[in-house]
């Protein structure tokens, strides 16, 4: 190949993936995409680093979510715990303790953080801006989500929730803090139905 | 003629005594002043918990209208003029200051307040599985929030202090303020500084709090104040009872002075027939007065039923000046009717309940003060002969019907065996166990109520451990002890939790067990040091940890004044009343089964609780112990009112002389009394105490028209049917005034109304039937 063709592969390529690019960094085709999620089960890894500890802190388990609004994230290790998001019911288990029912319409901060992650998974963007400014980057094969909180009362708990994904698979949920400690979770999907 | 003179001055003479009396009443409307004397020590902790408690001084507010930032605004601008005011010893409404003045104290003082300080806690091997568990707890969902605690708390004190508060539901926030569930309303809870029994007091917090409302700046229009608690309640009910009773004594006075004034047809013999009316009302107002010390609205409600019999009197009198009844038999008829009407009104007069025993004393002297001014100062006043109006027409009338009489005389009986099967249907249910029925707050109050309690998760209180100790310290170590079984009880399901004055401010022998298991800095140190190892933290971050850890274990332990500002320091004081000598110590207890009828096992705490060292603690259920405290008046003022017709009956047979003669008066009252019943049952009405006292007065009216059918048997034509007019009359003026109170919307007022307004005219016409049938034949 010679050195033109090189240039006009390149500039082919730039422009193929420039047209890609201004096609998917559209919003409503990543969320009418998330939306066709109806149900799906996957496992996660979560890290956080936390600037008093020297190594991050490290917890596994299981997520699932069933459209439209029912999400459950389970932790297996190091300590059992589960949380059940229903409608607007929370509901936290742990072993030895007495089960404990929260009201999102009474903790809006909670609801809030939590409408992040459920409004990504059902695509629901009306809900995601009622509490966040949402930025889109990248492509429709890795795409970059940025909410960042409008309350400040909840910047006070985060600064900006990064959420990244494949297609229609959500594949790294991170949040950072304003004191430079964070927390990102990997999610590899088991099973999806569509 | 100075024979006459003399009954007329010493009538003049004691109405004086009894309006200078009157003039210097106390005149009280507050159901509290109702509250009976509380004979055992529960019911006395009881009464205790209501009159200084912190029942009787919450009131709840809420703000509707407007948007919620508006609400918000609104909420704290209140709360802060409200806290100026004086008249609150404290207003919540999830303020900001308020919630960093608590969070400040909880977490500067955990090592005092963590239950989890015990002496093995800050060893190496204590360290080590503290500080673990608090690095697992991080890596959980909550972990990026309760990691900001660690550095300083990284053995996790404050999270077990957060574990104790874990059952009791807070209200949600809104804008900076607490709001209701659904957002709609902003709420705020204020504790008034004066206890909830004095009325007066909470009159003057509830005028404040509207007053300040109504003048908040930049209010907007459309934001309105609503309010709710048992001060609100009483003083709602303290209006609608004084309003109730002005409006029912005036129509119930019109009423009998429209009725009289059309049977006598003079002003004159009006206002002198309502001379013995006004004496005795006069009189009982007095006696009360000087009996108790002050006067219920609710006994002058009563006063009515004085109107009722007392107006008969005079028209009894009438009669006999119009005929030629014998004045010997006449008065013997009279004062043996009022012998029985007080011998019923005695049995009111032992009762434990203040209220009744008021309406007995002012009965009782009201109508013997009115039979007295019948007897010995009308007779001076009143023409020797009285021109009554000819009421021959309206006589023969009622003769006619009267022929009648003897194809009924098998009815009073015939419902009487009618009326008692009805009553042994219901037997078991006959009796009304719901206290609200005797509430005058409306469904719509009691629904507002309900609703602002479960906005602001402010627990019903149903159900406490009581104790009384020498001091605060006592008090304090005493729900220490308590602490450690009802933890037990918890586990094992019993209760789902309590609530205790030592989780905010433990008493000093705690504080200093747990100061003494704080090691010196130097050895915390070196615990430390070796509690890290294995673990991924570096002792020199944690250097503040070993700083509060000193300063925790060098510091004076807290007191009550380290509370102040906070909203701990309500939560402590409404467990710890002070009183004249001692302490009483309250500790709520959750509800493990809400749905049940018996939601805890009262026993099971209360056998718990008696192997403590505790003395005399006492497990209370409020709802039941105030139950069971109105089933035993209930039940006391039955069996008085038993003794009382039983010394009816003898005092009958003592005044006739005549077994059967005595049958024929009790007959007919007794036909009146089984049948009111009946009908009660019939219409829905459970029995309360209140009926039993109006089923009382039907016997105490009744015998009036008994005695006077009866006496009348042997008398000629004319007498009778002037007698018969006359009873009509006085019936008429008995079932109007009592139909009257009936019409009430006060339940205690009502049920009376409509018991004896039935009884009495039942009462006149079986003694009618009976007595009119024995003359025919």
């Amino acid at each position: 190949m010679r050195i033109p063709e090189k240039i006009a592969a390149f500039l082919l390529l730039a422009l193929v993936s420039w047209c890609a690019h201004a096609d998917d960094l559209k919003i409503g085709k990543l969320m009418h995409l998330l939306a066709k999620n109806k149900a799906g089960k996957a496992t996660f890894v979560e890290k956080k680093y936390i600037g008093v500890l020297e190594k991050p802190l490290e917890s596994t388990g299981t997520l699932s979510f069933e459209a439209p609004d029912r999400l459950e994230k389970r932790t297996l290790t190091p300590k059992p715990e589960a949380l059940l998001l229903e409608g607007k019911t929370l509901t936290i288990e742990r072993p030895g303790k007495k089960r404990t029912t929260v009201n999102l319409d009474e903790h809006p901060e909670v609801a809030a953080f939590i409408e992040s992650i459920r409004g990504t998974l059902a695509g629901d963007l009306s809900s995601l801006e009622a509490n966040y400014e949402v930025g889109l980057s990248g492509s429709m094969d890795h795409w970059q989500l940025s909410l960042k909180p409008r309350q400040a009362r909840l910047s006070g708990i985060f600064s900006r929730i990064l959420i990244s994904g494949t297609g229609p698979d959500v594949r790294t949920i991170e949040l950072d803090q304003e004191d430079g400690d964070h927390s990102e979770m990997s999610i590899k999907q088991a099973d999806v139905a569509r | 003629m100075r024979k006459k003179r003399l009954p007329l001055a010493i009538w003049i003479a004691a109405l004086f005594v009894c309006i200078a009396i009157i003039a210097n009443t106390r005149f009280v409307s507050d159901l509290s002043a109702f509250m009976p004397k509380a004979p055992s020590e529960r019911q006395q902790l009881l009464v205790d918990q209501l009159r200084d408690g912190i029942i009787g001084r919450l009131i709840m507010i809420g703000i509707e209208g407007g948007d919620a930032k508006q609400r918000a605004v609104l909420s704290l601008e209140l709360a802060r003029q409200l806290r100026k005011s004086g008249l609150f010893s404290g207003v919540q409404n999830g303020d900001s200051q308020t919630e960093a003045r608590d969070r400040k104290y909880f977490f500067e003082n955990r090592y005092l307040l963590s239950p989890a300080v015990t002496p093995g806690r800050f060893t190496q091997q204590g360290m080590h599985a503290a500080i673990s568990d608090s690095i697992d707890a991080l890596s959980g969902d909550a972990g990026m929030i309760i990691k900001r605690l660690f550095a300083a708390d990284p053995t996790g004190e404050t999270l077990a202090l957060l574990e104790e508060f874990s059952g009791n539901s807070a209200p949600g926030m809104l804008d900076g303020a607490w709001a209701s569930k659904d957002g709609k309303r902003a709420v705020l809870i204020a504790y008034t500084r004066e206890p909830g029994t004095d009325t007066e007091a909470q009159a003057r917090a509830i005028g404040m709090v509207k007053q300040t409302f109504a003048a908040l700046p930049g209010r907007s229009a459309s934001t309105r104040l609503v309010m709710s608690g048992t001060g609100v309640f009483s003083v709602k009910s303290r209006d609608t009872i004084e309003g109730e009773v002005t409006r029912l004594a005036g129509a119930s006075l019109i009423l009998v002075v429209c009725l009289l004034l059309a049977f006598y047809r003079s002003f004159w013999l009006l206002a002198l027939g309502l001379l013995p009316v006004v004496s005795g009302a006069l009189a009982g107002i007095a006696m009360v007065s000087l009996g108790f010390g002050y006067v219920h609205s609710l006994t002058l409600g009563f006063g009515t039923t004085l109107i009722g019999e007392a107006v008969d009197y005079s028209i009894y009198f009438y009669l006999q000046r119009t005929g030629e009844l014998h004045p010997g038999r006449f008065w013997k008829t009279i004062w043996v009717g009022v012998a029985t009407s007080i011998a019923g009104f005695a049995a009111l007069l032992f009762s434990g309940f203040p209220g009744l025993a008021q309406l007995g004393t002012y009965s009782i002297s009201g109508l013997i003060a009115a039979a007295l001014v019948t007897r010995y100062v009308l007779p001076s006043l009143v023409p020797e002969k009285l021109g009554l109006r000819d009421m021959r027409r309206t006589g023969l009338a009622l003769d006619r019907m009267l022929h009648f009489a003897p194809r009924l005389r098998l009815l009073p009986p015939a419902l009487l065996v009618a009326a008692c099967a009805v009553i042994f249907q219901h037997e078991g249910k006959l009796w009304n166990r719901n206290l609200s029925t005797l509430s005058p707050i409306s469904t719509a109050d009691q629904q507002l109520d309900q609703s602002l309690r479960s906005d602001l998760g402010a627990p019903d209180l149903r159900f406490m451990v009581a104790f009384s100790a020498p001091d605060t310290e006592h008090g304090l170590e005493g729900a220490e002890e308590a602490r450690a079984v009802l933890e037990m009880l918890e586990k094992e399901k019993v209760i789902a939790g309590f609530s205790s004055p030592a989780f905010v401010l433990p008493s000093l022998k705690m504080q200093r067990t747990r100061q003494a298991a704080i090691p010196a800095r130097s050895e915390a140190a070196r615990n430390l040091d070796a509690a890290l190892e294995g673990l991924p933290v570096q002792a020199q971050k944690l250097q503040g940890f070993l700083a509060d850890l000193d300063s925790a274990k060098n510091r004076k332990p807290l007191t009550r004044s380290d509370l102040e500002g906070t909203s701990a320091a309500l939560l402590y004081d409404s467990m710890m009343i002070r009183r004249p000598g001692d302490v009483l110590v309250l500790m709520p207890l959750r509800e493990a089964d809400s749905g049940a009828d018996r939601p805890i096992d009262v026993n099971r705490v209360q056998e718990a609780l008696g192997k403590t060292g505790l003395k005399h603690p006492v497990v209370l259920d409020l709802l039941e112990e105030s139950t069971r405290l109105f089933e035993n008046y209930r039940n006391e003022v039955l069996m008085l009112s038993e003794l009382g017709c039983i010394v009816i009956v003898f005092l009958l047979l003592f005044a006739l002389k005549s077994l059967r003669r005595t049958l024929r008066v009790i007959v007919p009252l007794a036909c009146a009394v089984a049948c009111v019943t009946a009908l009660l049952l019939l219409g829905g009405t459970k029995l309360t105490i209140l009926h039993l006292v109006g089923l009382l007065l039907v016997v105490a009216i009744g015998s009036n028209y008994a005695l006077f059918f009866e006496n009348s048997e042997s008398s000629g034509m004319e007498e009778r049917r002037r007698m018969q007019i006359s009873l009509l009359v006085a019936n008429l003026t008995a079932v109007g005034s009592f139909g009257m109170l009936g019409l009430s919307s006060i339940p205690l007022l009502s049920a009376i109304g409509t018991t004896v307004g039935l009884g009495a005219f039942f009462s006149l016409i079986f003694s009618a039937i009976l007595s009119r049938s024995r003359v025919i034949s």
